[in-house]
């Protein structure tokens, strides 16, 4: 078996150190969840594992309506599911956060973590390509910020250069009259991995025409995708029956799914047509009514194959 | 090479030497000689090394040993006090809520863990919060008569 010593940075600085110091033979973690399942199946052998747990300063997650809402690194997908302001403001996100595995697994995997082993499967990543997260990536130099469509590069692939740390994603705030919604499909309904997941978010303007879209959808193509084709039907017009259905269609057409033990190639972009029309229903339905109960979100976010 | 490492564990602080690659699963297990939590799957599907850290339930094959010394950790060996077992456990025998029993400490610590942030579910609700714990008897609904009577038994003595 494959063994790795262990490194426990108490300070950034220290971490890109660490980094810079062991170059290519070091890993660093978030969570870990990701981590200890691949080195153990052989898929990751590092020498050396950089655990951020203990840097302080990257457990917040904030919102003010100026920035947004503001993940730090350390940030949990089950603090993710828990927030009143997730749940109100970026519904979306919370669906795709109560769809990822189970409890014991959201307490320790983080929304950062998630994006940096870039999973086409991930089940936060949709939802926050269809809220245009940013992502801050601090390196030697200083820091720099990539929208989050720029990082995925390819299956478990990102932009994030070697001794670089991403420490923060950016959220704006959404327009007014927004709803949103994220959908997993998946033979079971816990523990899973997405056979095919849809976000979308849209927001209202007062003559009810689609004012703003965004689409997304995991486990169709290399990594996470933007659906631009789909969502530009959409804006200006009103979200009825039959421009949702074309707009879903369209979603569809712009996967490139793989068959693997999960699905076939042809089911995914079924479902992919499916699952988008439904996220986009609820969006609008949501858009001007109230804050749907989360329960409720709950019951539509992971919707099983049998 | 093996360090030292100080964990907590079900309110004891125990000084051990652990492999630094080592899961908080092995270190339970090999290092701390508690091997309630079981080794199902390894990797973070099955729920059976289910452990609280800090009241919260984690699979603890998938927590880095080295990185759980500021958590406390308890396990389902801690449950039990001098008053005997707790209102879970209890109710987990009451309710016949097993069968092979290896899914059972697993489940129990998802259930009290669960408990202590919610002591009114829903059996929905109930059935949300063990979706990471499988049992391979399929013995589900038992086990979530016993979660519902213990919630009850929780908020009555509470």
């Amino acid at each position: 078996m494959a063994r790795f010593d262990y490194l426990e940075p108490h300070s950034l600085d220290e971490a890109l150190g660490m980094l810079e110091k062991h170059g290519a033979r070091a890993r660093l973690v978030a969570g870990s969840t990701d981590f200890l399942v691949r080195w153990r199946t052989g898929v990751w052998r590092p020498e050396i594992v950089v655990c951020m747990q203990h840097v302080p300063g990257l457990d917040g997650l904030q919102f003010n309506d100026d920035d947004g809402l503001s993940i730090g690194a350390m940030v949990t997908v089950q603090d993710i599911e828990q927030n009143d302001i997730v749940r109100t403001r970026y519904p979306a996100l919370a669906a795709g956060a109560t769809a990822f595995a189970g409890v014991q697994v959201r307490n320790l995997a983080t929304a950062v973590g998630n994006v940096c082993n870039a999973s086409p499967a991930g089940d936060t990543l949709p939802a926050l390509l269809a809220y245009d997260a940013q992502c801050r990536i601090v390196n030697s130099n200083g820091e720099r910020w990539a929208p989050l469509t720029e990082v995925f590069v390819g299956p478990g692939q990102t932009a994030v250069g070697a001794g670089e740390i991403m420490t923060e994603l950016r959220l704006p705030t959404p327009p007014p009259n927004s709803g949103g919604l994220y959908i997993k499909h998946s033979p079971r309904g816990a523990m899973d991995i997405s056979a095919v997941g849809a976000a979308s978010v849209m927001s209202l303007a007062s003559d009810g025409t689609c004012a703003s879209v965004r689409i997304a959808l995991g486990a169709v193509a290399p990594t996470p995708i933007r659906a631009f084709g789909a969502e530009g039907r959409l804006i200006g017009q009103v979200p009825t029956d039959e421009n949702i259905a074309e707009s879903a269609r369209l979603a569809a057409q712009s996967s490139r799914p793989i068959a693997d033990v999960r699905s076939g190639a042809e089911y995914r972009r079924e479902i992919a047509q499916v699952l988008t029309e439904r996220t986009l229903r609820h969006a609008a339905l949501t858009a001007l009514g109230d804050v749907p109960d989360f329960d409720d979100v709950r019951r539509l976010a992971v919707q099983t194959a049998w | 090479m093996k360090q030292p490492l100080n964990l907590n564990i079900n309110g004891e602080n125990r000084l051990m030497l652990v492999e630094p690659y080592y899961s908080l699963l092995d270190c339970l297990r090999d290092d701390a000689q508690l091997t309630g939590a079981k080794k199902g799957c390894d990797e973070g599907d099955c729920g059976a090394c289910t452990v609280l850290m800090d009241g919260k339930p984690v699979t603890s094959c998938l927590v880095l040993a080295h990185s759980a010394h500021d958590s406390a950790i308890t396990t389902i060996e801690g449950l039990a006090d001098v008053d005997g077992l707790s209102p879970v456990q209890k109710a987990f025998v009451e309710h016949g809520g097993l069968q092979c029993g290896f899914c059972i400490p697993g489940l129990i610590m998802s259930a009290t863990g669960f408990l202590q942030e919610n002591p009114n579910p829903t059996e929905e609700d109930v059935r949300f919060a063990i979706g990471g714990n499988l049992c391979r008897c399929t013995g589900y609904a038992r086990v979530v008569e016993a979660v519902m009577a213990a919630a009850q038994e929780i908020r009555e003595t509470s």
